[in-house]
């Protein structure tokens, strides 16, 4: 029986499966490996998935206040740490004064996290202080806040309507004062306009050195030139372009002349070619007398 | 010769997208097995152009990156037989092939093995005026040779020019910018069955996929298995298949002949089958395990059990001695190689200076060939396989792979076709239109 079993096992046992694949088989393995069909599978797919499952997750309010909730207290413990807090502010290159309404301008409470204080916004407010040139935050190891700061220089007493001012070499104000008596120090200017030359104010007080103990101010007349005032109402009238070397040469005139020692109400250099003078009413009169009886009448 | 001439264009346009997109496969359908390839580019600036190459072609270096072979099916001398059958075996082939390199393939170029190729010489010659031979002037010569006729069904598969020569010089590969008063040129063209080629157009576009180019196994068996000199000196290949026998001659780096005998082995095969009455599948592993075609008297001795599968197993338990199994090879294996000698004394393969002749296919692997086949066909015989290419597997380096192998070098550096050089301008439909263009060209 043996040899019939196995003729039974050989010859009428089905066939082996056909070895090529079927028509859609086929097909469907082409289109597996379409590049834009693979890439769907292995990047579309997943990211669909993931999408799918944080939008139904996030599709309940509650769980998502829970999760922000959850999220801030995270941020906020994180915040809170010893290493963040910032516990002192350092003031450096301020005066005393300045460095006082500093601190009184800091719009936060101490301490506080370094992550809570918004330095830029703090700088900016600072920077609009009248007496601060330039000021660098940055907060220190150990939980300080350093601030370093250029302090405007006043050169000039300014006086206005409004009251007197200080005035930095670029014509910034830097801060104000009650009365002329606490900088004498400084020179005066007046006049609209006048911080807006400092520089050449500056020149002009250089050069008016010579007559230094006399000076009561330099005045800018309308925005347009300077006046130098001197003790006694004596005024020097400047050209607008030039100012300087016509200041020198009045004060040349009065050594040589000692020319501001007469009675001399004026001198006029607006025209810079030539210096004009007037005497005061009762000297003139009398020049004129002595002229006239040197002259004769007529 | 215009109908095939667009067709074949547009293969060679399809080809190029293939090339553009990177990937190609090669199918070798053969009688007994058929082989998949496929291969990817890199790209023309990754190979150094080398002499006889022409710009033309638009070469490439490649790799392949996917290989599977199957047993054939529906094929008979090379032919489509049972187009079903043959389809699902090219399914088969090319769903492992591209499993394996984990890419789709759309575009095929196939192997035609069958159809009853006939070799033909082509001579033509113009006049020129004078001037630089330009790619008009060799379009025009190549289109002034004069067509045989081919006889009723038949279609051109290669028409390839395989010598030019200007004035009194010849043997050039390529004239252009060469001046001269008259151009001649000849040209090889080789015809097969129209009803084979669309049987397999329909056949690979059944499976989905494009083909891409044809070409015919002798030829691409000649590329892979001879080398560069056994080229240029002249040689033939013959690739011993398993329907078919194919022979090829190449000179000068050209095919100038090819043919095929309808005999290979599974003749053999089934000799044995009836020689000692065992089924084929037996007959084909006592060919490929014990078959020989030289005995020795050792081989007396050496006796082979056939297993007949008749069913009683118990009874049928016959042996057979090794030099009885030779006994039948033999005498089939020379009537092949009596053929191809034949066919080669008809091709005037003795006028050669060269008269190398290489033996691949899987037939070239039966032991003792190489001691029979210089008795028949002269003494300068060998047996090759095919050259290396960038990663084909092991197990498709064999003789057998000589076609498949050589199929990949025609797609990655293709011999210049008579259709891929510029439609002449004076046969052209567009001709008015294509003469505005180049006017625009010339003067801006």
């Amino acid at each position: 029986m043996r040899a019939l079993i196995r003729r039974h096992a050989r010859g009428f046992a089905p066939r082996a499966a056909d070895p090529a694949p079927s028509r859609l088989a086929y097909r469907m393995q082409r289109l597996a490996l379409t590049p834009s069909v693979r890439r769907g599978f292995t990047l579309g797919a997943p990211i669909f998935a993931v999408a799918m499952i944080l939008t139904a997750t996030f599709a309940d309010p509650d769980r998502r206040a829970a999760v922000v909730a959850w999220v801030g207290e995270a941020k906020s413990q994180i915040l809170r740490r010893e290493e963040f807090m910032v516990r002192a502010v350092a003031v450096d290159g301020a005066s005393a004064g300045l460095a006082r309404t500093i601190r009184a301008q800091l719009p936060f409470e101490l301490p506080l996290s370094s992550f809570e204080i918004d330095l830029d916004a703090v700088r900016d407010k600072l920077a609009k202080l009248e007496a601060v040139a330039r000021v660098d935050l940055r907060v220190r190891s150990g939980g300080v806040l350093q601030i370093d700061v250029t302090e405007r220089v006043p050169v000039l007493v300014w006086r206005t309507a409004e009251g007197l001012a200080l005035l930095d070499g670029e014509g910034h104000r830097a801060g104000g004062i009650e009365a002329r008596t606490l900088r004498p120090d400084l020179p005066l200017v007046a006049g609209r306009g006048a911080d807006a030359r400092v520089a050449e104010a500056l020149a002009l007080y250089a050069a008016a050195r010579p007559l230094q103990g006399a000076i009561r101010g330099l005045l800018r007349e309308g925005e347009r030139r300077w006046t130098l005032v001197l003790d006694g109402g004596q005024k020097i009238l400047l050209p607008e372009t030039d100012p300087v070397p016509a200041l020198e040469r009045v004060i040349a005139t009065d050594e040589a002349e000692d020319l501001m020692a007469r009675d001399v109400v004026l001198v006029d250099m607006r025209n810079a070619r030539r210096m004009t003078v007037r005497l005061a009413e009762d000297s003139a009169r009398d020049l004129r007398k002595i002229k006239l009886l040197e002259l004769g009448d007529d | 010769m215009r109908d095939l001439y667009q067709s074949q264009r547009a293969m060679r346009a399809i080809r190029q997208t293939a090339m553009q997109r990177g990937v190609i496969a090669v199918l070798d359908i053969g009688t007994s097995k058929i082989a998949c390839l496929v291969l990817r580019f890199d790209g023309p600036e990754s190979i150094d152009k080398a002499e006889g190459i022409s710009p033309m072609a638009g070469e490439s270096a490649f790799r392949v990156i996917g290989a599977a072979t199957t047993r054939s099916r529906g094929m008979r001398f090379g032919e489509i037989d049972t187009m079903n059958e043959t389809e699902r075996a090219i399914r088969t082939v090319v769903q492992a092939a591209q499993k394996m390199a984990q890419v789709r393939v759309d575009h095929v170029i196939a192997t035609i093995s069958g159809g009853e190729p006939r070799s033909y010489g082509l001579a033509g010659e113009i006049e020129l005026d004078g001037e630089a031979v330009d790619e008009q002037d060799v379009a025009r010569c190549l289109a002034s040779c004069e067509v045989p006729d081919l006889g009723p069904g038949r279609e051109v598969l290669h028409a390839q020019p395989v010598n030019f020569a200007l004035d009194h010089r010849t043997g050039m590969n390529d004239p252009r910018g060469q001046v001269g008063q008259a151009l001649s040129c000849d040209m090889h063209l080789l015809s097969v069955d129209s009803r084979v080629v669309e049987n397999l157009m329909h056949c690979v576009k059944r499976c989905d996929l494009e083909l891409a180019g044809i070409a015919s196994s002798a030829y691409v068996a000649g590329k892979a298995s001879l080398v560069e000199d056994e080229q240029e000196l002249g040689a033939a290949c013959i690739d011993m298949g398993g329907g078919t026998t194919s022979l090829s001659i190449f000179w000068r780096k050209h095919m100038i002949y090819a043919d095929s005998v309808a005999l290979g082995g599974d003749q053999v095969t089934s000799d044995i089958s009836k020689g000692l009455q065992v089924p084929l599948a037996v007959a084909e592993r006592l060919k490929t395990l014990h078959g020989g075609v030289v005995a020795t008297s050792r081989d007396d001795r050496d006796m082979i059990e056939l297993g007949g599968e008749s069913g009683d197993w118990e009874r049928d338990r016959r042996t057979v001695s090794r030099a009885e199994l030779i006994g039948i090879m033999r005498p089939r294996v020379e009537e092949i190689l009596e053929d191809v000698r034949v066919r080669l004394d008809a091709a005037g393969f003795d006028a050669l200076p060269s008269r190398a002749i290489v033996l691949t296919g899987g037939g070239s692997s039966i032991p003792g060939l190489d001691r029979l086949a210089p008795r028949i066909l002269g003494q300068q015989v060998r047996t090759s396989r095919p050259i290396r290419v960038a990663g084909l597997p092991e197990r498709a380096t064999g003789a057998a792979f000589a076609a498949t192998v050589g199929l990949c070098l025609f797609a990655a550096n293709p011999q210049d076709e008579f259709w891929d050089f510029e439609v002449p301008v004076d046969r052209g439909s567009a001709r008015s239109l294509r003469m505005a263009v180049r006017w625009f060209k010339d003067n801006w």
